[in-house]
């Protein structure tokens, strides 16, 4: 095969496979009768009337929110408390067995906790158990980013009396700047799962709340709607912080890229 | 001669660090617990959540939670590899097969399998064959997209040079893609049995099935905090048992790689 027939034909089965699966799908679910697999198009369908937008503002917003401010929280405190810990060994190796002990945790294990402990289960609760979790690639990313800038650099800004604050601000935080982001990158990915998991427990909005009641009402299209609905938003988010990242760190790669190999 | 035991305390200070910190937060629960700082009734003191922690330790039924939660990760871990590690020498090595099923991939990877707790709920049951459904779709993305990686970054040189020695396509995978691929499917292990071991607990957790969660579950629903919190606790210890052994696995599967190395430094 040529390389040109070669070339098209990826092109092709990059359109052609997506298709046939969404395709063999409506086929299948359409000719099963199952209520628990309702038609795609029929999901589809109740998608565009729950989500575009009656109810978008009730249940979706909350949700968005939730996110957003779990996810802020924990880029700050993982970035504030990630700076020292990178610089210092000392204070590395006290904190880590608390890394280590709470990163390893599963997550619900303290939804109960968390409901007891901050005594809501609004926002306030949803919130913090976010953040709680999304903490830890911000922090550990942070860690590592330091701990991996060269030496020479901070030495020399040492050894020309900068001072520390600014050391950390111009050399210190933009050194770390992309595992930073790589982080944050994952952060916000875990930000979405701990959203859906905190809206399944104590919940009267958001959601995950609207895939549990339609999960207790036996109403399979309105849940097939949530679950397509949180696919698009996790899909959403990660190409939005993408493109932002593309942006934000395109000074990296220019560098990256002028640098002898 | 003081310099020296000066450095030597200094040293020993060092080494204990870890232990002192621990010791220092738990102390730290106790005294907020005691003085009221937060209410003993929502944050039981240090040494209560030990005692009821040790109180579980010393029943059957405790341990019997434990190893279905165990089970729920091993069998989910087991079945996305035996599922991923294929699909991804597939994947990866061929350009068309990978170009073809970006989209799909991309599209559903970041699902998370939280979310399909309620169609289980209502498909497959509130049994184990739903908690080994939702563990092994957790764990299969980060192995198939690992497998992936690490076909295509198979040096072309060694695959060609066994190719020009006649090596047919089995013998190929077999003394080539799989060695290299290796290291790969090993770090993919690790994020994979952390992410089987949080979706066997949210399983037992919303769905009822029994296990560590189910037993969270109920000390919640019976509002017994002691116990909620001694739970917590053992569920954490096993999180961080989990992690340790699949990053010794890891290290072990890579003694040969040259990223195992490293001079400790």
């Amino acid at each position: 095969m040529s390389a040109r027939a070669w070339r098209v034909a990826k092109v092709v089965a990059e359109i052609a496979v997506p298709a046939g699966i969404l395709i063999a799908w409506q086929l299948w679910t359409a000719s099963a009768h199952q209520a628990r697999f309702p038609r795609l198009s029929t999901i589809l369908v109740q998608f565009r009337k729950m989500w575009l937008f009656s109810q978008f503002n009730e249940h979706v917003v909350p949700s968005l929110e939730r996110i957003g401010a779990g996810f802020g929280i924990a880029v700050v405190v993982g970035i504030a408390l990630g700076v020292p810990l990178g610089l210092s060994p000392r204070a590395r190796r006290a904190a880590m067995p608390h890394i280590e002990y709470w990163r390893a945790m599963p997550p619900p294990a303290l939804l109960p906790i968390s409901i007891i402990l901050v005594h809501s289960i609004a926002n306030r609760q949803k919130i913090a158990f976010i953040a709680f979790f999304c903490i830890f690639p911000v922090l550990l990313n942070t860690i590592d980013g330091i701990r991996g800038i060269d030496p020479t650099l901070v030495e020399t800004a040492r050894s020309y009396g900068v001072p520390w604050h600014e050391r950390i601000r111009r050399i210190v935080l933009p050194a770390a700047f992309p595992q930073i982001v790589a982080g944050m990158r994952n952060s916000l990915a875990l930000a979405v799962i701990m959203m859906v998991l905190s809206e399944y427990f104590s919940s009267t909005s958001g959601v995950g709340y609207v895939l549990l009641i339609s999960k207790n009402t036996f109403q399979l299209v309105p849940m097939w709607a949530a679950i397509v609905l949180i696919g698009v938003l996790g899909y959403v988010l990660n190409l939005l912080f993408l493109l932002v990242e593309r942006r934000v760190l395109a000074w990296h790669r220019g560098w990256r890229a002028a640098l002898p190999d | 001669m003081t310099s020296t035991v000066l450095r030597r305390a200094a040293s020993v200070a060092d080494a204990l660090l870890p232990v002192l910190s621990v010791a220092a937060a738990l102390g730290l629960w106790e005294v907020i617990s005691r003085t009221g700082v937060i209410a003993a009734r929502d944050l039981p003191a240090m040494s209560t959540c030990v005692r009821a922690l040790w109180h579980l330790v010393e029943t059957g039924a405790f341990w019997h939670e434990l190893l279905l939660t165990v089970r729920g990760w091993a069998l989910g871990l087991g079945v996305a590899t035996v599922l991923a590690v294929p699909i991804g020498i597939v994947l990866g090595s061929s350009d068309l097969a990978g170009r073809a099923f970006r989209v799909p991939i991309e599209f559903l990877r970041p699902i998370p399998s939280a979310a399909l707790i309620p169609l289980l709920f209502l498909t497959l049951g509130t049994n184990l064959k739903s908690e080994v459904f939702l563990t092994a779709f957790g764990a299969f993305w980060p192995l198939l997209v690992q497998t992936m990686y690490g076909v295509r970054d198979v040096d072309p040189v060694a695959l060609d040079t066994a190719r020009s020695f006649r090596l047919g396509p089995f013998e190929r995978l077999y003394r080539v893609t799989l060695p290299s691929t290796i290291p790969y499917i090993a770090t993919g292990m690790r994020i994979s049995s952390t992410v089987s071991l949080i979706l066997a607990f949210t399983a037992e957790l919303f769905m009822g099935i029994p296990g560590l969660g189910q037993a969270v579950n109920i000390a919640q629903a019976f509002g017994l905090t002691d116990q909620l919190y001694a739970l917590a606790l053992a569920t954490g210890f096993l999180g961080v048992a989990i992690h340790l052994v699949s990053t010794a696995a890891e290290r072990r599967a890579l003694r040969w790689h040259p990223s195992q190395r490293q001079v400790a430094s």
